[in-house]
């Protein structure tokens, strides 16, 4: 698109081609959002009688009413609020503590190489990349053992266990693209692990802070399958009580508050992706490109 | 080095040291500080992923039904049980079909729509926003979603139903023979976005001076990508094959919102397998024999990935 020379009518037939694609492809990939959204304003009348893409009659949000306090989930009727709640309190410590553990690995690897160090890295790096099918046994007999069976702080610390190996991968590839000449020049001047990690790396780790962040906030949240293997009938996080509420069956399937309470589930993760969709992006692609 | 720096350092002190008499404890602690740091790492991936790895292999050389039961050993017979169940033949078929499907559309989607977003496209943060949204999302809420969607009475069917195609008839959702490729429509729905996001980034990271030097040379456009930008995308691509085949295998979620596995066992994916066989059906040496067949498969493609991004690092 140099301003040099004109533009031809067929360039600007194919800017046009590519415009109508991007497009039309933005369109489907908002489609199920739309759906969810209609879906959950409507009364079941109006779902029977309209169709998926239809416009509501009246908005109504009993169903989202319903999702959030009385929908039964399994045995319980009191909606999803309870396990929208557990999901926090099971996300926030899991992210803090992976993170900062990672944070710490990835520069003791990658400033303070010894002998044996990459071998680590790589011992840990196949944690990326297990089924945890093959942890999940093993894993429930342990939790028993020491008590943490069904519980908030297992899941936790479950979560944690899993995740290090990722934050760890995170902060690894950060930190070697920072110099090291400035790690250097302050091992020179006397500076030790720990003053070198909160004067020269931390402030400089902002961006791959919040990427992490946002990327084990993401996977956590999102998890249902130590969600639904660990956790007790009080401790379920919300993605194992939404797939319990969907699946319940008891007298009319209510489609308008499934999708409220999916909606309910999501909402976390997407207002962070809204917030800083930058950063999501990166973490995938920093995660992923320079594996 | 740091051993070096630490000696320079304590003499620098102006402490009276002889250079060989032996160094401070502190000093000795700050040597070791990285591998302290590292050690509870260490342990736990040592005992949380290896050691448990070898439970599991250890649980699926028992019989062990209910509970785990370390006294009757019965050799292969878990795994040869393994293959010789239908449920797990079927599982593992869906497994090649819904991977390679899932993979390559995947690919060729995002591969497309990042050659097409790179064109200086007006708002392409916004419409790189609503491609990559569903990235964000469980696949518990993409599963619920679809399902709606694709609900056979209330869905799609009867949308076009109002919509004039009377003749529109879309049953996937519940025809046995169909129903694994609703999983692959959800499923690419969520993760394309994420593709093209990875070639974007790719295609942003190829040097523009070659570029540049071949549009002098009159190279056109679909020249330049083929000969150029797609070789450099290569290690973009190797990433993107490995995380969506991890995806793949690990996909557990989809199907219990999704399908639940049905109709029948149409469905099953080896992790919805195993979870159903150790779980709820108290078979937990037959469930630990499919858990470790997940991890062969996991490791079939791992292997050669590590070999060549090890690789690769040593000559950089």
């Amino acid at each position: 698109m140099t301003n040099t020379r004109p533009v031809s009518t067929g360039e600007r037939l194919a800017r046009g081609g590519i415009y109508a694609i991007l497009i039309a492809a933005a369109l489907v990939y908002l489609l199920p959002l739309a759906v969810m959204l209609l879906t959950s304003v409507k009364t079941l009348d109006d779902i029977r009688t309209g169709n998926i893409l239809s416009l509501p009659v009246e908005i109504v949000f009993d169903a989202w009413h319903k999702a959030w306090s009385n929908a039964c989930t399994g045995v319980s009727c009191n909606g999803v609020s309870g396990f929208f709640w557990n999901s926090f309190q099971i996300v926030i410590p899991a992210v803090l503590i992976s993170t900062f553990v990672g944070a710490l690995n990835g520069y003791a690897l990658t400033k303070w190489r010894f002998k044996g160090s990459e071998l680590f890295f790589a011992l840990m790096l196949f944690g990326c990349f297990i089924p945890f099918q093959v942890v999940l046994l093993p894993m429930a007999q342990t939790l028993g053992y020491v008590g943490l069976a069904n519980t908030t702080t297992g899941l936790v610390f479950v979560h944690v266990v899993y995740g290090i190996a990722f934050t760890t991968l995170f902060f690894r590839n950060f930190y070697v693209g920072i110099p090291n000449e400035l790690v250097l020049a302050a091992k020179l001047d006397g500076a030790g692990f720990f003053t070198i990690f909160w004067r020269i790396l931390l402030p400089v780790s902002a961006p791959i802070i919040v990427v992490c962040i946002i990327w084990q906030f993401t996977q956590i949240w999102n998890d249902f399958l130590f969600g639904v293997v660990f956790s007790g009938q009080d401790t379920k996080p919300i993605t194992v009580a939404l797939n319990n509420l969907v699946n319940t069956t008891t007298g009319v399937k209510e489609y308008n508050v499934d999708m409220a309470a999916a909606i309910i589930a999501a909402l976390p993760t997407l207002v962070v992706y809204v917030a800083a969709g930058k950063y999501f992006v990166r973490g995938l692609t920093a995660g992923a490109v320079k594996g | 080095m740091s051993n070096n720096n630490a000696a320079l350092k304590s003499g620098a002190d102006g402490l009276v040291q002889p250079a060989a008499a032996p160094r401070r404890f502190s000093n000795r602690l700050q040597d070791w500080l990285p591998q302290i740091v590292l050690a509870p790492s260490f342990l736990i991936s040592l005992v949380f992923v290896y050691g448990f790895i070898i439970w599991t292999a250890v649980l699926s050389f028992t019989n062990s039904r209910m509970l785990p039961n370390y006294s009757n050993f019965v050799g292969f017979d878990q795994y040869v049980r393994l293959f010789e169940n239908d449920r797990w033949a079927v599982a593992a078929t869906n497994l090649l079909i819904f991977g390679s499907l899932f993979m390559l559309i995947c690919l060729l989607l995002g591969a497309f729509m990042a050659v097409l977003l790179d064109q200086k496209i007006r708002q392409e943060g916004a419409i790189r926003t609503i491609y990559l949204y569903p990235m964000a999302l469980s696949f518990i809420v993409t599963g619920t979603a679809w399902k709606w969607i694709l609900n056979p009475g209330l869905g799609l069917e009867k949308m076009m139903h109002d919509w004039g195609f009377t003749q529109f008839t879309f049953d996937w959702l519940v025809n046995p023979d169909m129903a694994k490729y609703t999983l692959v429509i959800a499923a690419v729905w969520q993760s394309s976005g994420f593709v093209m996001a990875m070639f974007l980034a790719g295609l942003r990271g190829v040097d523009n001076s070659m570029i540049k030097a071949a549009q002098l040379d009159g190279a056109s456009m679909p020249t330049i990508y083929r000969r150029i930008v797609l070789p450099c995308l290569r290690p973009v691509l190797f990433s993107a094959v490995m995380i969506l085949a991890h995806i793949a295998i690990k996909s557990f979620d989809l199907v219990m919102a999704l399908t639940g596995g049905g109709p029948g066992y149409s469905t099953d994916l080896p992790a919805t397998f195993m979870y159903a066989h150790a779980f709820t059906r108290s078979q937990i040496g037959l469930g630990s024999a499919s858990a470790m067949m997940m991890l062969a498969g996991v490791l079939a493609i791992l292997v050669p990935y590590l070999y060549s991004e090890l690789r690769s690092k040593r000559n950089d």
